[in-house]
């Protein structure tokens, strides 16, 4: 027999039983469309993290101080000067310290007649740029401003909202620790950043400032930077390692007393969590696929039952055991593939309006459209062969006779 | 030329300890073109013999030589292909597909051909229906036709492949007298184009149209004879129809 003949035999026996056919898919549908379903919710806040990522600069490359046992943090501003000098690909440099500090002063705010607890960066004035950050009033300081360690502070929305409330903070005082500021600006807010932590809750002042004001030691946080172009963040990377490893001599074999990391080994860490929850939905979602198989199983041993003497007639007529498998089997394997289809397009609606009407991110990738449709057919496979098998191995004689 | 070659069959079943012994030695031989009756009480071992013949089982001992054909080591695919090809089967309870059409019924056997195309089945199966006089009821499913009409669906079916004989078991079982007289004359009209038929029935009247009375019991055959005066079912039938048109005025 043709694969069209068989197609065509089993395709008429499925519509013959329209309703039955329909519950047995069922299964199926529901089974590939909630897998679908799930991973492209897993999918969608995975890339919304991966976005907000990006937000926080395109092209970042950041050094940070390595971390462990012996290890000291040897970071300076003669690092930011050397990279500066010697590094080819950065378009933009700035140095970072972040300390913890009371901010105290302000007036309208939630926050105003106590203190607001938050984080201050030492930073200098490229910093905006390479975290594509833009001052929403006012300004921010100048290279004059850092060098000259004046006491002006930039707030985050966040703060400035705590602390000044409606009111406009620019050109009011804050105390920072133990020295007053004077506010020149506020910054545009800019959001979660995708790990749960609130951007705007800052307050940034000129890198000298705190070096000399606020802090302990004269060590760097981080050095945060930018490359020129995105495809020579590669090179980038190699280069500041390279220069850093000198400046502090180190052999170019040596360990690093630095990390030099770019944004997508960032983005891996933070979204690594993200695919662990969708692997999990899509797990969940795998079992009520395989609970769609098990119903295909179970309608397709009872048809087989039901059709014992349409079996005998066939056989008896000249079908050999191989034909009625297959004609069992391709049974099986139409439903759960029509199931799956169904279940695809129910999936893609649903989708669709999660994104459009409860602004869920969800996201349908080809690769997990492909993947349940090849493991609905295995599974049509899988349960239909024992059913398909059954129906081969009557003898004709019996079925011929089973009422 | 002997179309069926049965030599020293022995058929037993081993059911638990017991066995039984349904065909215990027997001998036969068929001629194209012959019109057999097979008789019996129940238990005689006709229903096993008709399943020997029709390659439907194996039996324990002897030979089968089925046009030509030695059947002895032939496995169940092979078996298949015999039904498909020489055999055609004609059964009490029709045996139709249910919710399918004539046409479709009668194309089943050619279903399981490779050897014809989609169109040439369904001519074959236009002709066949036609044959029976059934060439206006192509479309019709079982449950929209009578049961004379069933059974010449399935007789049609039975001759599509142009088989080398008809295995008919009690054809004749689930019809009244005017489905069975259209039936048997159906019958003889093949046979008397010289189609071979096997026929198993319990009713002597029917019996007496065909050529040839076997009569079985305790699984063997008890007597073997041509059949004289034969009947014709074509001419019974219209007598028959004339006289109960009679009795209905």
């Amino acid at each position: 027999m043709t694969i069209r003949r068989i197609v065509s035999l089993a395709s008429r026996s499925i519509f013959r039983n329209k309703v039955r056919s329909f519950l047995t898919s069922l299964g199926i549908i529901i089974g590939v469309g909630s897998v679908i379903v799930m991973v492209a919710i897993g999918q969608g806040s995975q890339e919304q993290i991966r976005e907000r990522i990006a937000s926080m600069g395109t092209n970042l490359l950041m050094v940070l101080p390595a971390r462990g046992p012996n290890q000291i943090n040897r970071l300076t501003l003669d690092d930011i000067t050397t990279l500066r000098n010697e590094a080819s690909y950065l378009s933009a440099t700035s140095g970072e310290v972040r300390l913890s500090e009371n901010v105290v002063g302000g007036n309208g705010g939630t926050d105003a007649d106590t203190y607001w607890s938050t984080s201050v960066f030492g930073v200098e004035p490229d910093y905006l740029s390479i975290k594509q950050w833009n001052v929403g009033t006012g300004v921010f300081f100048t290279e004059q401003e850092d060098s000259d360690r004046s006491k002006v502070a930039v707030l985050g929305s966040t703060v400035a909202a705590k602390l000044f409330g409606t009111s406009d903070p620019v050109g009011q005082t804050v105390r920072i620790g133990t020295a007053p500021f004077i506010i020149i600006g506020v910054l545009a807010t800019k959001g979660s950043n995708g790990m749960g932590n609130d951007q705007d809750d800052v307050v940034m002042v000129p890198l000298e400032t705190a070096l000399t004001r606020l802090s302990q030691n004269r060590v760097l946080d981080s050095i945060q930077m930018s490359v020129v172009r995105e495809d020579l963040m590669g090179a980038a990377q190699t280069e500041v390692t390279a220069i850093l490893k000198q400046a502090h001599k180190i052999a170019a074999t040596g360990n690093a007393d630095f990390n030099v990391m770019n944004q997508s080994q960032i983005i891996e860490t933070a979204s690594s969590t993200a695919s662990t929850l969708t692997s999990l939905l899509a797990a969940i979602a795998g079992v009520s696929l395989l609970v769609g198989g098990i119903g295909i199983m179970n309608i397709m041993l009872v048809s087989v039952t039901e059709r014992t003497r349409e079996i005998g007639i066939r056989m008896s007529v000249g079908a050999r055991r191989r034909d009625i498998l297959m004609q069992f089997l391709t049974e099986a394997i139409i439903l759960s593939l029509t199931g799956g289809a169904i279940g695809i397009l129910m999936a893609i609606g649903i989708v669709w309006g999660m994104s459009s009407w409860a602004h869920i991110a969800a996201i349908i990738s080809p690769g997990i459209v492909v993947a349940s449709a090849g493991f609905a057919a295995i599974v049509g496979i899988f349960f239909g062969y024992y059913p398909a098998r059954k129906a081969s191995n009557l003898y004709p004689i019996d079925a011929l006779r089973y009422e | 030329m002997a179309i069926i070659e049965l030599s020293g069959i022995k058929r037993h079943y081993n059911v638990g300890e017991v066995t039984v012994r349904a065909i215990r030695g027997l001998d036969l031989s068929v001629d194209v073109g012959e019109f057999v009756a097979v008789m019996g009480p129940s238990g005689s071992g006709k229903s096993t013999l008709m399943n020997i013949l029709g390659c439907l089982d194996k039996p324990s001992e002897g030979s089968y030589v089925l046009d030509g054909l030695d059947l002895s080591s032939a496995d169940s695919d092979e078996f298949a292909t015999i039904r498909n090809r020489k055999i055609g089967f004609v059964f009490q309870g029709f045996n139709l597909l249910a919710r399918t059409t004539a046409l479709e019924n009668v194309e089943l056997p050619l279903f399981y051909n490779h050897n014809s195309s989609r169109r040439d089945q369904n001519e074959r199966a236009k002709r066949a229906l036609s044959a029976v006089g059934l060439g206006d009821r192509y479309g019709h499913t079982s449950a929209q036709l009578s049961g004379g009409q069933q059974q010449r669906v399935a007789i049609a079916r039975a001759m599509v492949n142009d088989p080398a004989f008809i295995l008919a078991d009690e054809p004749t079982g689930n019809l009244d007298t005017e489905m069975t007289l259209e039936v048997i004359s159906l019958f003889q009209e093949l046979n008397d184009a010289g189609i071979t038929i096997i026929m198993v029935t319990h009713e002597p009247e029917v019996a007496a149209y065909t050529k040839r009375i076997i009569v079985m019991r305790d699984g063997a055959i008890i007597s073997d004879r041509p059949v004289e005066n034969r009947g014709r079912a074509a001419a019974d039938l219209t007598a028959w129809k004339a006289q109960n048109a009679e009795v209905q005025v």
